[in-house]
């Protein structure tokens, strides 16, 4: 059906316009990240970054305990996810694959798991953990971190795993591989999109995590980049130049990891469905 | 090849167990491990869950009957208090004030989201592939923007003296505007915070809706535009009959995170100013860990956790349901 040509416009126009509504919190960041700080603190707002500088970069880095504090929020991450991808994989094999008494109470613990509210939580995980004596230790945190993205690794990767062809796994058992060797040889292989869909959001929300970390750890130097992050402008005066060269560091990763992981993961998915 | 086929004759019965047609039966051993292997592949993320998530959910309710303040705290004392916490909080006019606020604060946002996302899904499919293809990225760069690093940008944004947002409204002519400061009062700090959240939520929606609608068989529009239906009429007839689940299950995730929401508000304010933009997550935090009334603070956490559960038991029950049919 033809259009007439108001009907093509308006909806390119609003589309522009709100392209440009959801990028310019995320360009002023990078574009304040990167202007010295006379642009910054002006009348007129300087659009773009001419005088582009790293200064505030250099600033954000060697802000007290940075290195620390990027070093654990990676560990504490890497940890977490992997941890509940590990352990996920086992529970989704188990009731995506298998029959057994009580499947369902297991998945509705998942799925009741899944919508805990760790921000009203925190009161009790605090006493819990001050009475085992680990306050300001990354291992409490890479638990709960754990937790807070296993039920939702374990539901999503049931799919995946249901969606391998129970087939392909069986024919590899007539070739005479034992269960185990089928899963690690047929289906494994298969799972690899899944799991990277998967790990994508279980980083972003380890890497995110704030409410917990602002309880646990106080101690400075035990602490991740989002309380880090959320106190950098009260430590640095209003040097909005720094503070958002301080957040565009926090952001990259997951900024990256999304717009790159995302096509792979969207990809699995639909490839996966194509062929069901 | 031959490695595998070696080890696949010292067991013969990896195929136990397994669902569809019975099994061929053997030794009783393995047969017993097999009926196993689905607990024990479970063991694992059943006793984090049980360690990590159970155990503070049943310390929170106990910590709730506690009478625990600094001196009990320091003191390692544990006082009960029976249900002296909840009838203090309930009894409170502050936590009713609170639990108003955050009802409307989460139904206003919810609105706001669900409106503007369907709406945005919708014009991603009538889009041209350049112009949706442009739209979508701006939409995952802002998905994907950390949460303590987007609130860090909008005060930012909102900064009085040389923030962007005040420029451009005295740029605009509303010249009071300049130098306006927005975490001043109630309603201006929960405006930068709807905003903030509103933004952030967007995406989720709008690209999920555009992915459902696409799933919409075209014969259904071509009959529907046949028998001369607007865009209106569409919608009602055929988009949303379709989407009914999609769109039952995103208000309710979106009403779980909206109610959540604390990094948002913590980090623009502090739930200030005068503790006016506190909701429940943030008002069971200052009052229990902020200033330090632990027991009173886990009641708090427990009725929030209740009003949560208030709030989105319809659609609790209808999945629950559903997954009990479908298992």
């Amino acid at each position: 059906m033809k259009r007439s040509l108001a009907g093509r416009i308006w909806p390119n126009a609003t589309a522009v316009v709100l392209a440009i509504g959801f990028v310019f919190p995320v360009y002023w960041m990078f574009n304040t990240a990167f202007k010295p700080t006379q642009d910054i603190v002006t009348e007129e707002p300087v659009w773009f970054p001419f005088h582009g500088t790293f200064e505030h970069f250099v600033t954000a880095v060697h802000a007290p305990n940075f290195w620390t504090l990027a070093g654990n929020s990676v560990l504490v991450t890497v940890l977490a996810v992997g941890l509940s991808l590990l352990i996920a994989l086992c529970g989704s094999f188990a009731i995506a694959r298998m029959r057994f008494k009580g499947r369902k109470s297991f998945l509705l613990t998942f799925m009741v798991a899944q919508m805990a509210p760790w921000e009203v939580m925190v009161i009790s995980i605090y006493m819990i953990v001050r009475d085992a004596d680990m306050l300001n230790s990354l291992v409490p945190l890479t638990f709960f971190y754990m937790l807070m993205v296993l039920p939702f690794t374990l539901l999503t990767l049931r799919g995946y795993v249901a969606a391998v062809p129970k087939e392909l796994e069986e024919s590899a058992m007539v070739d005479g591989c034992s269960r185990r060797q089928a899963f690690v040889k047929v289906v494994f292989p298969l799972l690899a999109p899944g799991l990277m869909a998967t790990s994508l959001f279980g980083f972003i929300t380890a890497w995110n995590e704030f409410p917990l970390v602002l309880v646990l750890n106080k101690e400075p130097a035990q602490g991740t980049l989002p309380l880090w992050l959320s106190q950098f402008q009260s430590q640095f005066g209003d040097d909005w130049g720094a503070t958002m060269a301080a957040a565009s560091i926090f952001a990259i990763p997951i900024l990256v990891l999304f717009l790159f992981l995302q096509r792979k993961a969207v990809g699995g998915l639909t490839s996966g469905a194509v062929k069901g | 090849m031959a490695v595998q086929l070696d080890d696949a004759v010292g067991k013969s019965a990896p195929r136990i167990g397994k669902g569809g047609a019975p099994p061929a039966r053997s030794g009783s051993g393995s047969r017993r491990i097999a009926r196993g292997a689905p607990y024990l592949l479970l063991l694992p993320a059943v006793a984090a869950t049980a360690v990590f998530l159970g155990w503070p959910m049943v310390r929170n309710i106990l910590l709730s009957f506690q009478n625990l303040n600094m001196k009990e705290l320091i003191q390692h004392l544990t006082e009960w208090r029976g249900i002296g916490n909840y009838q203090e909080v309930l009894g409170s006019e502050q936590f009713w004030r609170v639990t108003l606020r955050t009802i409307v604060f989460t139904a206003v946002n919810v609105t706001l989201i669900m409106l503007f996302g369907v709406l945005i899904g919708l014009l991603l499919a009538r889009l041209g592939k350049k112009m949706r293809l442009t739209l979508s990225v701006a939409l995952v760069l802002a998905w994907a923007m950390p949460v303590i690093a987007a609130t860090t940008v909008f005060q930012w944004l909102f900064d009085s003296r040389y923030g962007v947002v005040n420029w451009v409204l005295d740029k605009l002519g509303w010249h009071s505007m300049a130098g306006y400061d927005w975490v001043g009062t109630q309603l201006s700090t929960f405006f930068v915070i709807t905003v903030l959240i509103v933004w952030q939520s967007l995406p989720f929606v709008a690209l999920n809706l555009y992915a459902a609608t696409t799933t919409i068989p075209k014969e259904l529009y071509e009959a529907a535009r046949m028998d001369g239906a607007g865009t209106w009429k569409v919608f009602t007839s055929v988009t949303f009959p379709f989407l009914k689940p999609f769109f039952l299950a995103t208000t309710f995730l979106e009403v779980i995170w909206v109610f959540k929401a604390f990094p948002q508000i913590f980090a623009i304010n502090q739930g200030g100013p005068d503790r006016l933009t506190e909701t429940l997550p943030v008002y069971a935090f200052t009052e229990g860990v902020g200033n330090l009334h632990f027991g009173m603070g886990a009641a708090i956490s427990l009725l929030t956790i209740v009003v949560l559960l208030a709030m989105t038991a319809y659609y609790l029950r209808l999945t629950l349901k559903q997954e009990e049919d479908e298992l």
